[in-house]
């Protein structure tokens, strides 16, 4: 009950597993257990975003889940964003687009942009701001972030 | 900011989530979508001695039609309720509320059982329960019972539910077929919690309102049902004058109280311009 328990998932497509206490945090055990230190930990309490990443298809803050939750789960962190050496349409036109300047947001904001895209392949500005408003960046001013969703958006949907 | 040692479960039926909460008598905590519960244990205002995850009770997440109400699942994520066409056609205003709950990935976690459980007087699904006169099914060791929202709400984060019992279902009337509704809130940024929000419906027969329901949020410790507001425009009718007597009304029907994020006396005014703001717009988009 408190003691370690074993976890298998599925991350970025791979089996894995790991062995933790249930209190560990989902964000703590893709970092520390699996080494898949592209989520990053911001404010540890479900406001920044920056943890976000894909829980069975959807976006959800990982600070604020347990990995005994994810015992079963799909999951997609930006590590699994590249497919075959290449950018994911959404990486390419944050690139292009300056959509980042230190980069510690940008995996929550890629992951949330990705939900967001996924249930509403063509979003109107208010909604792209409306997506993104869940994650905090503190250095964009969010209208690079803006032209990057709208660019990726264009590009995902003549895919 | 990482949460204390705490016993883990994860029944697969409500029975089992029951007997655990009566073996721990009142030390353990009811784990729905977790969006406000982790933040708790993480910053450890939270200590208990076991977490009852309900995310492996499958059969507490459904929506469906019934006896003239939706009924819906405790663990039903607001996201499904986000984009459920029969929320959306019998529950518009249920619909509209959605959205202003939290961000996208707050919603695919965050359930409507666990908001309402929670109780936070900011929250929007409590305003449409009490707007609309809800009930919640809580199931405990006796078996089940129904709960009505008037009942449900005591003080700030606090219901009438005892520690051994669940919210299973949370039933809503469907409203009625051409009915108005909007909800007006006014928050920092969005998703945020409301600093104030009111949940309305109105149904119109021409000049006339026959029915208009009206609920606040974050304008006292529990949602208050604006009773002596809506009857003005049942009343008077849909006017202007009566819609600026009704927003006046609910200002004095609300005990707001003061916190770092606005006064009382902002909170109260608030309340008056969101409520003609919501009476508005609902009879605007009511069938005459």
């Amino acid at each position: 009950m408190r003691d370690p328990v074993t976890v298998r998932l599925r991350v970025n497509g791979v089996e894995c597993q790991g062995r933790c206490e249930p209190r560990k945090l989902l964000v703590d055990f893709l970092r520390e257990d699996l080494g898949l230190t592209g989520t990053h930990v911001g404010c540890e309490h479900g406001i920044c975003g920056a943890c976000t990443i894909l829980f069975n298809g959807e976006a959800a803050r990982s600070c604020i889940m347990l990995a005994v939750q994810a015992d079963g789960a799909e999951i997609l962190t930006v590590e699994g964003l590249m497919q075959n050496g290449k950018l994911h349409p959404l990486q390419e036109a944050f690139r292009e687009h300056h959509g980042l300047q230190c980069g510690f947001c940008t995996p929550g904001m890629l992951i949330t942009a990705l939900d967001l895209l996924q249930t509403n392949p063509s979003p109107t500005e208010g909604e792209i701001r409306e997506g993104i408003s869940a994650v905090l960046c503190r250095c964009t001013g969010y209208h690079g972030i803006l032209k990057a969703v709208e660019a990726a958006a264009r590009t995902m949907r003549e895919a | 900011m990482k949460p204390a040692k705490f016993d883990y479960h994860a029944p697969t039926s409500l029975d089992d989530a029951v007997a655990l909460l009566q073996r721990y008598g009142g030390d353990a905590k009811i784990l729905a979508g977790g969006q406000s519960l982790m933040p708790l244990l993480n910053f450890r205002l939270s200590r208990p001695a076991a977490l009852v995850d309900l995310n492996r009770i499958a059969s507490l997440a459904y929506i469906r039609e019934e006896n003239g109400q939706v009924r819906l699942g405790a663990m039903t994520r607001q996201r499904t309720i986000e984009f459920s066409p029969v929320v959306a056609r019998r529950l518009p205003l249920l619909s509209e509320a959605t959205k202003w709950v939290g961000h996208l990935p707050i919603r695919t976690r965050g359930t409507i059982g666990g908001s309402i459980a929670h109780a936070d007087p900011s929250a929007e699904y409590p305003a449409v329960l009490t707007a609309l006169e809800g009930e919640v099914v809580a199931r405990g060791p006796k078996g089940e019972r129904v709960v009505k929202a008037k009942d449900l709400f005591l003080t700030y984060l606090t219901t009438s539910l005892e520690s051994d019992e669940v919210i299973s279902e949370i039933r809503l009337p469907v409203m009625p077929v051409g009915a108005g509704f909007a909800l007006e809130e006014f928050a920092r940024r969005h998703g945020d919690f409301a600093i104030v929000a009111i949940a309305a419906m109105v149904v119109r027969d021409a000049a006339r309102c026959k029915q208009a329901r009206l609920a606040t949020a974050g304008a006292g410790p529990v949602p208050v049902r604006l009773r002596a507001a809506e009857e003005i425009l049942e009343r008077d009718g849909v006017t202007d004058a009566a819609i600026d007597a009704a927003a006046r009304r609910a200002a004095e029907l609300v005990s707001p109280d003061s916190d770092i994020h606005a006064s009382a006396d902002y909170r109260r005014h608030l309340t008056m311009v969101l409520t003609r703001r919501a009476l508005k717009r609902a009879l605007k988009v009511a069938h005459a």
